[in-house]
Formats: C-alpha cells, structure tokens, sequence
C-alpha cells in the first residue's frame, strides 16, 4: 500500500506543512477557540475566594471588582486583537476570504 | 423638581424622536444610502437590548443585596461573545443560509420543519417573556412613582398608569414592529433606534455613576474605601448561584427571542461578529463598571427600607440634581422600550408564523392557494399577537403583586427560555438529534421550570401553599423547591440545575432511541455541516401548470411587486421565453426560502406543498445526505460483485480442473490400452524369433509357418501404428479433405469388393441398387474407408449361420441416410455406447482389431459433415451414417 502511494506524482500528495501564513492562520483560530475557556477559567477563580460564613477575614468587595474588572478588560483586549488579526489575515488573502473557507 | 406633567411630555417627546430616526433610517436604507446602517457598530449597540430596565435598574437593587452577583449576568453573555467563532458564527451562519425568522422557526426547520416543535417553542417563549414583559412594565412605573411622589398634584395611581403604559407599550411595538411584513427583512428603522436608545441608556447610566463617584463620593480612592466600608462590603456570593447565573446568563443571552432577533434576524454581516465579540463585552463592562458605586452609595444616603432598585433615580434625585435624573430615567425608559419592541416582533412573528398561519392554512385547505389574502391576514395576526402578549405581561405584573425584586424576575424569564438550550445546541452540533428528541426534552423541562420556578414566583393565588410546603398531592418529593427531597439549595439554582439536566438528559435520551424523519435528516446535515454546504436540501418537483398557481400565492404573500420582481428574475436566469419561470426544484428552494422570510420555514414548506404536492425528498438526496449509509451501501454492494465474481471463477476453475482430471485420465488410460496393444504382437513376435534363432534342425516347414507368423504380427503392428496416426490425424483436424464427385453406387461397390476379398465364410451383401443413385460431393477414399470398415466389421462379427447385410440408402430431410444392418446377434445394450471409443471390442479378442475402427469413422464422418451412429432395435447389429445433402447439390 505505502508504496504505492509514494508512486504518486508530488503534486498529488498534500504537503505535510502548511504555509506560513496558512499556519498562523490556524493557530490563530486556536487562539478564539482557548479564549472562552480562558474566560471561564478567570470567573470561575471567584469560587475559591473565602466567603464570610466560613472565615473571619473576607474578601475586600473593592478587591473583588479590581480583579473582575481587569479580567474582563483584559480578554475584550485579546478579543479586539483577534478581531483585527482575523480582519488582517481576511483581507490579505483574498483567495481564501471567504471566512467558511477556514477550517472550523 | 420635574412634575409628572413634564416627565409624560419627555417621554412622548422621546419617543417622537425614536419614531423620526427610525423613519429617517428606513428612507435612507430604501434610498441605498445608509451604508452606515449595516455597520459592525449598529449591530454592536441592537445587541445591547440585552441590558433592559432589568439591567438599568434592577443591577443597581441586586448589587445594594448581594454585592457582585449582578455581575454573573453580564459574564455569560461576554463568554459567549469571546466564543463567537465556534458558536455564534455558526449560528448566525444557518440563520442566514436558512432564511429563518425567529428562534421557533430555527428549531423547527431543523427539525424536519416540524411546526409542533415551532409550537412548543412559540409558547415556551411567550410564557417566557411574558415576566419579562411584566418586569418592564414595573420598572417603568416604579420609576413614574418615584417622580409621582415628589409631584405636589398627586394626580398619579398606580393601576391605572401600569395598564396606560401597557397600552402605550402595545402600540408603540405595533407601529415599530409590523410596518413591513418579511420578518427576514432588515429593519434598518428599528434597529437604528434601538441603538439610538443604547446609547442613551449607556450615557444616562454612565453619568450617574460619575455623578456619584467623583460628585458624591469624591473620587476613585475614597468610592473605593466607602464599597470596602459598606454593607455589602466584602465577597459574598454563593458559589452555586455565581456558576448557575453565569450559565444561565450566557445560555438565556443565545435563547432569548428578542437576542435571536437582532443577532441572527437583523445580522446583515457575518463579520459584524468579530467587531460585536469585543465591543459588545465592552459595552457590557461599561454598563456594570458604576453598578456597585451607585449601590453602595444609595445604601449610604437613602433612608432604611427604600427600594434598591430605584437608587438610580433616586440618588440623584435626593442630592437636588434633576436634570440628572431625568436622564436616568430616560435611559430606564429607553432600555423597557427597546425591550418591549424587539420582544414584541419576535414573539409577534413567532405566533403569527407558527400558531395562526398553520390554523388559517388548514381553514383554507385546498382553496389556500388561491383565495383571500395572506398578506393582511399575517399583518392582523401580528398585530393582534403583539396585543395579547402584552396583556399577558399586565396579567403577571398584576398576579405577582408587582412586589418582587426586579432581578428574581428577569433570572425566571431567563429559566424558562434557556429551556431551548439542548434543542439548539444539539441540533447546531449533533446530526444525531431528533424532532422527538426535541420535543421530549422541551416538554420536560417546560413543565419542570413552570413547577418548581415560575408558578411558586406568581404566590398563592395561583399555586397553594400547601403545595409548596407539602408537594404535589402530598407528595414530599415533589415539592416544588425540593424535588427528589434534595432540599436547602437556592430555589433558583435548584430550578435551573433540575429543568435543565432532566432536559438535556430527555433530550439526548429520546434522540437516541428514536429515529429521524428523512427530511429531519438533511435538515440535520444542512446544519451540523453549515460551513460544507452551501445548497439547501428539499428538492420540489414540479410541473409547468404549477408555476401560475405559485405566483398568485406568492403576491399575496410578498406583494404583487416583489413576487413579480422574483419571478421575472427567476424566469430570466432560466432562460426561457415565458414570465413564469419553470418550477425547477432549485427555483421552488428558492422560492420557499424567499416565502419562509415572511411566514416562516415550516408554514412556506406547507404552503408550497400544498401547490406542489408530492414528496420533496427523492431517494438521491436522501443518499446524498445520509453518505455515510450510503458509502456502506455501495461498499456492501461492490463487495456482493466482487463475492459473486470469485464465486464464478471458482466454479469455472473447477470446472477446468475436473476436465484436465479427467483428460489425464483419458490419456492415461489411451496409453495403456495402446501399450497393451503394441505388446500382444511383439510378444509372439518375439517368441517366434527367439525359437527360429535358438532351436536347431527345425524343418523348413516350422520355419516358414514361423516366419509367416512373426509377419503377420508384423503386419498387425504396422496396421495398428497406421489406425494410430490416422486417428492422431484426424482428432487432431490436420486431416486434408480429397474432395471428389462420384455416385453412392459406385462408392459402395468399390467398399463391398474391397471389404470382402477373400474372405470366409462369404458375407452376402443386400443392396437396392436404384435408391444407391445419388451423385456425391465427399472424400470419396474416406467415405470408402468407412464403408470398408463396417462391411468388413459385419463380416467379423457377424454370428448368424448366414450372414447377410443390408445396405440401404434414404433421402431423409435433406440428408443422405444410409443404414448397414447385419443378422446376428447385435452388440449388447450396455456395449452400445461404447462401440465407438477407442480400443472398444464388443465380443472379446476374437476379430484380432485394434478397436480403432469406429473411432476413427466415427472422426471420418465427422470431417465429412455428416455422422455415424449405432441404431439399435434392428434384428441385428445396424449403424446408420448420414452425409448432408449440400454434397449432393455441389455435386450437379
């Protein structure tokens, strides 16, 4: 069987690598699919903060908006930055513009 | 201080100018110039209907009540959006390529079109956001007491404004929401003023929390040591609810009819989503950034037991800043308004499509196609919907008492429409799931969240007491806030956690073991595979008489103008001649596409059926989708080829091989019968020289009767060497034909005189001389050669005490007959089909023949055309030997 696959012509053959461009494009996607189990995974550490029935010392409330509010802003920043690397790599490659082109 | 007198004309002036933009961007849509219409930005800011007057007010209650938790209900929604591109980007995908028209219509096209489940849903909804509506309705007049309370004319009652607003509310979604029909159809007019009035909601709230921030607390450092110094002042959210809220947020945000409308409905742009997945969570922080401010400082200033809800009118009222309050409330108006508008199209729409037009249809059945019009019919059908949806929002307001906290009763409307959840996802990411799947599992957790949810939160009026201390029929484990006896969980988390699970689980049960319709399954591929295919599946069929038929209920659906314009288009990208195009199944996908925007999938699926008629699914589509059955079909059936194929070359192979056995055999035993042969000669030969050389004084006499013995054999040898080769010859089809003219006569007279020369006893010949003339074309020496050999084999063989033979010849059909019958005693039944194989010897030894003779005429005759062949039953021994007469014509 294997050899005669590798009788096949080169071209046939899909390369094992991809492009450069097609490879970031790839882990780009990578990015979006982690980043919402990023964001889980930063709401979620709420759960483990001590709460005031069972321990003396509470969390500070202002302590507890800091780290929410900058969890928050930080994965609209990552959001944003996706949303522009997608939009740049859409537009340089028009070939594949199509977005239902991507792999999914 | 602002009298009610003036917050009414504000109000009304607002909605005014909502109605202007609206009007003004719809001119501007028509005109083609409002590209700015279809920017990322408007769609960002239509998804902000999210943050009703729930969110505008209610956030600000339950953060003076439970510090962060308000949060959860702003982090589902921001995980959803940062998951856009597995998620929405698929489902705003299908909405599009599908033409849908609201949630319903999407589960029930995936369904199988299936309108029961758009039923299901339909009421799921209304029951749904019937709360919901309520809860705007309380908001907004809460907010009109705030100010009535401060207005010296004290013109202001409750009940009357809660049904005044209702009204309002009504007519205003009237006026926005059914001005054109194709639900489909960007409502650029609406969508604009919705955010226009996010805008405004975000400002108004915005400024509050500047307000009071630097305006009240003095800046960031001292807000922040005030919220450490509060009440409220340390993290107090239970775990069970912060993760239940979040899901339930992030599950309602996708379900929520009002969302599906502007982000799947009104989506102009599948890239719009990448802009919305940043700037939505953005607008989303905006909106909760001065949530905890404002309630820690209305805690500080407002008197004990004021309503928390109200903080954000009331702070700005208690410190004298009037103009800031009326923006906030403006901004609490926008976001019930918004609300209410968009709910109220969706839920219209979803009505209309799914309960009325089904009953109308089956009203007109038959005579649906061509009388009446639907266009009015749909019109009034959403209208009237629009109506009895919000009187059921004033009929809970009313039933709840209106006491309840704001929050509690947006978090039971987000329970009961997350019910959709497992349906959705399912059938997005699961071909597996099927309409009785869906069915089962929305029925489960409907009836669930009603139990143990939404009839506890309506009091006593409607479930007892009794029940929810004592459960159902006395039944303690089916206590509504305890079912299965799990108790002291918060009645929220254990509702959702309940409905949710036994619906997912009912869900995935029933879609296992029941089995999907065909149509179910391509709708199932279309969806699951949305990024593979691009081709919707049903394929009409048609006929040409159909099309006329198609277009009058297409008038009467988009309007003459549209329908014709579809049309003509149609006809022209056809190619044909005629203005009705031909209804190809392409043409009628289309067609039912364009119709499902106005009325919905499953309705235009019917309707065109009723026209059409017949089955829309053939077998090659149904191949074509289920590929995978497919593949192993003809796998399976290339595999019986193949199997059948081998079973034939085996039996040929055998068949090859039992004939070669059985040629070996043959030769095997040709060569010991000719060994046997050639011995018996040799043998005598050899004894009789061997006498001649070593016995001494035999007589001249011995010696030549030696002699002539060793000849004879000699001659015997020769002879058989001679059948030999003749045989070897002629089996082998090298023999050369001598062809020559000649009578039958003659030929036998030679054969006869040959055949019995000096031989004894003499063999009396019988002849008919005058049937014997018969001139024929032959090898004459061969045919001879036949002859001699059975007249001299009658001669041998012949036991009778006179022999005779009886030659006679026949013209029988065409063919020479001629038959040579003996009186002895014939050849015995079993010897008789043998006599004609080689070294065969009727009678033993005796005649001193090979037992080649017959073989070899048997290959003579056969050269010749013609056959010989025993005939038994004459007396004697008799063959018959047949020549075609064609030897005879060639011969004249």
């Amino acid at each position: 069987m294997t050899a005669g696959e590798e009788r096949k012509p080169q071209g046939v053959r899909p390369s094992l690598f991809l492009e450069r461009q097609s490879y970031r494009r790839r882990r780009l996607m990578d990015a979006a699919r982690l980043l919402p189990i990023l964001g889980a995974a930063l709401v979620a550490i709420p759960l483990l903060w001590p709460s005031p029935n069972t321990s003396d010392e509470g969390m500070p409330l202002s302590s507890a908006i800091l780290y929410i509010f900058t969890c928050w802003a930080l994965l609209i920043v990552i959001s944003l930055i996706f949303g522009f690397a997608a939009r740049r790599m859409t537009a340089s490659d028009d070939s594949e513009a199509e977005s239902d082109r991507w792999p999914h | 201080m602002a009298t009610l007198n003036v917050l009414i004309l504000v109000c009304l002036g607002y909605v005014v100018l909502l109605f202007g933009v609206a009007f003004a961007a719809d001119r501007m849509a028509a005109a083609g110039r409002g590209a700015w219409l279809r920017s990322p930005l408007i769609y960002t800011l239509s998804l902000s209907i999210y943050c009703t007057a729930w969110t505008f007010y209610g956030a600000v209650g339950n953060a003076a009540r439970s510090g962060l938790e308000f949060v959860t209900i702003y982090l589902g929604p921001t995980l959803v959006m940062l998951s856009w591109w597995w998620g929405l980007r698929k489902l705003v995908r299908v909405g599009r390529t599908q033409r849908v028209t609201s949630i319903a219509d999407l589960i029930s096209s995936r369904y199988g079109k299936s309108n029961t489940l758009a039923i299901c849903v339909t009421i799921l909804a209304v029951l749904g956001g019937t709360p919901y509506i309520a809860l705007q309705l309380q908001s907004i007049t809460l907010s009109f007491s705030i100010f009535a309370e401060a207005d010296p004319s004290g013109l202001y009652r409750e009940g009357s404004s809660v049904f005044w607003v209702a009204a309002g509310l009504a007519v205003f979604a009237i006026l926005f929401g059914t001005r054109n029909l194709d639900a489909n159809e960007r409502h650029h007019g609406v969508v604009t003023a919705i955010a226009l009035e996010s805008v405004v909601k975000l400002f108004a709230l915005l400024a509050v929390g500047v307000f009071v921030v630097w305006g009240v607390a003095g800046g960031i450092g001292p807000m922040m040591d005030r919220i450490d110094a509060s009440e409220i002042g340390q993290w107090n959210v239970d775990a069970g609810r912060w993760t239940t809220f979040i899901f339930l947020s992030a599950a309602a945000f996708i379900c929520l009819p009002r969302m599906f409308q502007v982000m799947v409905v009104e989506n102009a742009d599948e890239g719009h989503l990448r802009t919305a997945a940043w700037a939505f969570p953005l607008y989303l922080l905006l909106m909760s950034l001065f949530v905890v401010p404002i309630a820690v400082v209305g805690l500080d200033l407002m008197p004990e037991g004021s309503n928390p809800d109200l903080f954000v009118l009331t702070v700005p009222l208690s410190q004298g800043n009037d103009w800031l309050a009326m923006l906030s409330f403006i901004g609490g108006f926008s976001s019930a308004t918004s609300m209410v508008i968009v709910t109220a199209m969706a839920l219209s729409t979803m009505v209309s499509n799914h309960l009325v037009m089904p009953i109308w249809l089956s009203t007109q059945e038959g005579a649906g196609s061509v009388s009446g019009d639907v266009r009015s019919v749909v019109l009034v059908a959403r209208r009237v919907s629009i109506a009895v949806i919000m009187a059921l929002g004033y009929y809970y307001y009313r039933l709840s008492g209106g006491g309840a906290a704001l929050a509690s009763i947006g978090l039971v409307a987000f329970a009961g429409i997350s019910q959709i959840l497992p349906a959705l996802v399912g059938g997005l990411f699961w071909r597996g799931a099927t309409r009785t799947g869906a069915l089962v599992g929305l029925t489960v957790g409907f009836v669930l969240w009603i139990y143990t949810l939404l009839l506890p939160g309506m009091g006593g009026a409607i479930m007892p007491d009794s029940v929810l201390q004592n459960g159902l029929f006395g039944w303690a484990w089916l206590r509504p806030q305890a079912l299965f006896g799990i108790e002291g969980m918060d009645p929220m988390v254990h509702s959702v956690m309940w409905s949710l699970a036994l619906n997912t689980a009912a869900f995935c049960a029933a879609s296992l073991l029941s089995f999907p319709s065909p149509l179910e399954r391509l709708q199932g591929a279309q969806f699951v595979n949305v990024f593979d295919h691009s081709v919707s599946p049903a394929g009409w069929t048609g006929s040409v008489a159909q099309s006329e038929d198609l277009m009058i209920m297409t008038q009467r659906i988009l309007g003459s103008g549209p329908a014709q314009e579809f049309f003509q288009t149609e006809a022209e990208a056809q190619g044909g001649r005629s203005s009705l195009p031909e209804p190809t199944p392409g043409f009628l996908e289309r067609l039912e596409r364009e119709l499902s925007g106005s009325v919905g999938a499953a309705t235009a699926h019917a309707m065109i059926g009723q026209i059409v008629g017949g089955s829309s699914v053939s077998v090659e589509d149904l191949l074509a989708v289920a590929d995978e059955s497919a593949e192993l079909l003809e796998y399976s059936s290339q595999l019986e080829v193949k199997s059948a194929e081998l079973s034939r070359t085996a039996r040929q192979l055998r068949e090859a091989n039992t004939k070669l056995t059985q040629i070996s055999e043959q030769k095997d035993s040709f060569l010991s019968q000719v060994s046997h042969e050639l011995r018996t000669p040799m043998t005598s030969i050899r004894a009789f020289s061997e006498i001649m050389r070593d016995t001494d004084g035999l007589s001249a006499d011995e010696q030549t009767r030696y002699a002539a013995i060793i000849h004879d054999e000699a001659l015997r040898l020769t002879r058989l060497l001679d059948d030999l080769l003749d045989l070897s010859v002629l089996e082998s089809g090298r023999v050369n034909l001598n062809m020559g003219g000649d009578t039958l006569s003659s030929i036998l007279d030679r054969a006869v005189s040959s055949a019995l020369a000096g031989s004894h006893p003499k063999l009396k010949v019988r002849r008919t001389r005058q049937s014997e003339r018969i001139p024929l074309h032959t090898d004459l020496d061969r045919l001879g050669q036949v002859f001699i050999n059975l007249i001299s084999n009658a001669q041998k063989y012949c036991d009778a005490d006179e022999p005779v033979l009886t030659i006679s010849a026949h013209d029988v059909g065409g063919q020479v007959v001629i038959d040579f019958a003996d009186n002895g005693s014939g050849i015995p039944a079993d010897a008789q089909s043998l006599v004609f194989e080689k070294f065969a010897r009727v009678g033993g030894d005796k005649a001193g023949g090979a037992g080649l003779g017959l073989a070899i005429c048997r290959e003579i005759m056969q050269r010749l055309g013609g056959e010989i062949s025993y005939l038994p039953g004459q007396g004697g021994a008799a063959f018959r030997v047949r020549l075609p007469m064609a030897h005879r014509q060639a011969a004249q």
